[in-house]
């Protein structure tokens, strides 16, 4: 079974952000970019869902810049068999980025197109699902594990207190989060591979964005604490200041 | 006019915090436009009559879609019945929750309107007739200052930051009979399942509970379950990425990068050190409590109130006191 993964690469969850000259976007330098993780959930479910069905094809699809391809390449080295990179730029209005990607997706036949349910730079939580509006399909976001079924897909998802079974039809778009997923490492042999696999470029149709950044600020410093004490004897005191103190309790 | 659009969430029928804060902010900014603002809420029979307090949040109008089929959150259901509502009251601005629910829905509001999304918002005010906002990115490391160039603009906010704020207005409820036709939905929901009773989304505490690898074993979690108990109400687990990578915990607890970015009134970070991307996660609490053995355990940084020692004895000393304190009332 043909899947699609739309994959975005991101900086590293574990680096520092320093805003880039100009303050509307953050520098680059020396900050390690990967796919984000999320992503690598989607990418995992795709190469397990061409298992389980023998045959098949796994697309991974990036919209960005030419550096995506060092993305694709690493989701090509944990099997994915193709990538696609749609060069573009749509900032954060991510209506712009869905569009674009919704044009590519426009005549491609695969029943299951997956997403991360959000990229773990901007946060928005929005391509996938507006993707799947877009082409008029079926989409469950934020899925932990799914089953494939006859012309549907049961998907299991975290909801605020508990867990929800939906049943979506196929074509279907699924937004992928923690849970069953747990993506594989590259073998060697793999990212050998990779080199070779096809990564087909194209210029993305792009709108300009409707969203503009005035500004990137830094989170409000917080003010040193206090250590209050060593061990369970600083316990009413800590308890005192939350209470009068922070008004906390 | 420049009215304003408040979509009012209900779950299981009843209207909650999320509801009341997104008629406040869209109180707030019908009132800098010179509008009105007006909630939609989505429900089974009935849920009109449950949602008529929404006029003391600020809605001149609530109108309320009622349908057996619209009792639960559907995709396909609810957001035919949202752009309709949108394109018929021609609004300037449509304000979300950023809850799951709104996560799910604004985004297909978005798509089908043909107009930009702003996702969690933390700030939002109105300059020069347009919304100006603030987005938490990189899950906090810094902060994205936009401004919405379409209309309506579509907003969701992060649940528990925007205070909901009583300034009465007319609060006429309309109940109409929804559209509704199953048959063409391409998702259905088979089944719901409560992850115990009353249990609180990490997301929307007031207060949460966090444990990370300093708890050793997840044998141990009942220690903190005790402690949110001895809290109270409006309490929820919370847990860091290497506690839920090693299968202790779920996903749904987990604070930071790949978790969850929390807001809460107070916060217990018990036997976590403090990687940057928990940092990012929940550095915006109001109040930041450390325990840990490691005095130099870059969670101290950010924490109001640190205990350096051993959290098997001080979190047990901290449930008794909680509770002592409690029972004083």
């Amino acid at each position: 079974m043909d899947v699609i993964v739309c994959v975005k690469r991101v900086p590293d969850t574990e680096t520092r952000i320093r805003i880039g000259e100009g303050g509307t976007s953050i520098d680059p330098a020396g900050v390690k970019f990967i796919i984000s993780p999320y992503d690598e959930f989607a990418i995992e479910a795709a190469l397990r869902t061409k298992e389980g069905a023998g045959a098949g094809e796994v697309t991974l699809i990036s919209f960005g810049d030419a550096s995506a391809q060092e993305t694709l390449r690493a989701g090509l080295a944990m099997g994915a068999d193709r990538g696609v990179l749609l060069a573009g730029e749509a900032g954060m209005d991510g209506l712009a980025t869905a569009k674009a990607l919704a044009a590519e997706l426009e005549g491609a036949d695969a029943p299951l197109v997956l997403f991360g349910v959000k990229a773990a730079d901007d946060d928005q939580q929005q391509v996938g699902t507006m993707v799947a509006t877009l082409l008029g399909r079926p989409c469950a976001t934020g899925v932990s594990s799914f089953q494939m079924g006859d012309g549907k897909v049961t998907c299991q998802r975290e909801v605020e207190g508990g867990l929800e079974v939906l049943e979506v039809d196929l074509p279907a778009v699924l937004t992928i989060t923690k849970g069953e997923f747990e993506p594989r490492y590259a073998s060697l042999k793999g990212i050998m591979a990779a080199k070779k696999k096809p990564l087909e470029q194209k210029d993305a149709a792009t709108e300009a964005g409707r969203i503009s950044v005035t500004k990137l600020t830094y989170p409000p410093e917080r003010a040193a604490g206090k250590i209050v004490g060593e061990g369970a004897d600083a316990v009413p005191e800590l308890v005192r200041l939350l209470r009068e103190e922070a008004h906390a309790l | 006019m420049a009215n304003v659009l408040a979509f009012a969430e209900q779950r299981n029928g009843e209207i909650g915090g999320p509801a009341r804060e997104t008629t406040s902010v869209a109180a707030r900014v019908a009132s800098s436009l010179g509008g009105e603002a007006h909630a939609l809420v989505i429900g089974g029979p009935g849920t009109g009559a449950k949602a008529a307090d929404l006029g003391r949040y600020g809605a001149a109008v609530i109108a309320a879609a009622e349908h057996e089929a619209l009792q639960d959150y559907n995709p396909d259901g609810y957001v035919k019945v949202v752009v309709d509502r949108v394109r018929d009251g021609a609004y300037d601005a449509v304000i979300f929750p950023a809850t799951t629910l709104g996560k799910d829905l604004a985004p297909r509001v978005a798509a089908l309107l043909d107009v930009p999304l702003a996702g969690d918002v933390t700030q939002l005010d109105v300059e020069g007739g347009a919304l100006s906002v603030v987005r938490p990115i990189y899950a906090g490391k810094a902060f994205a200052h936009l401004t919405l160039n379409a209309k309506p603009a579509l907003v969701s906010i992060r649940p528990n930051v925007f205070q909901a704020a009583e300034n009465a207005a007319a609060g006429t409820v309309e109940t109409y009979s929804a559209e509704v036709d199953p048959g063409s939905w391409g998702v259905r929901v088979l089944e719901r399942k409560a992850a115990g009773e009353g249990a609180l989304d990490v997301a929307e505490a007031t207060i949460i509970v966090s444990g990370g690898r300093g708890m050793k074993d997840p044998s141990n979690w009942p220690l903190l379950e005790g402690l949110s108990d001895a809290i109270g109400e409006g309490v929820a687990l919370g847990a860091s990425r290497a506690v839920v990578d090693a299968g202790w915990r779920p996903h749904g607890e987990q604070v930071g990068q790949t978790g969850k970015t929390v807001s809460p009134k107070l916060y217990f970070a018990i036997g976590i050190s403090g990687a940057i991307q928990h940092l990012a996660g929940m550095r915006t609490s109001k109040t930041i409590v450390a325990v840990n053995k490691d005095p130099d355990a870059p969670i101290f940084n950010v924490a109001d109130y640190g205990i350096v020692g051993d959290l098997f004895d001080v979190v047990p000393r901290l449930t008794d006191e909680i509770k002592a304190l409690k029972a004083k009332g």
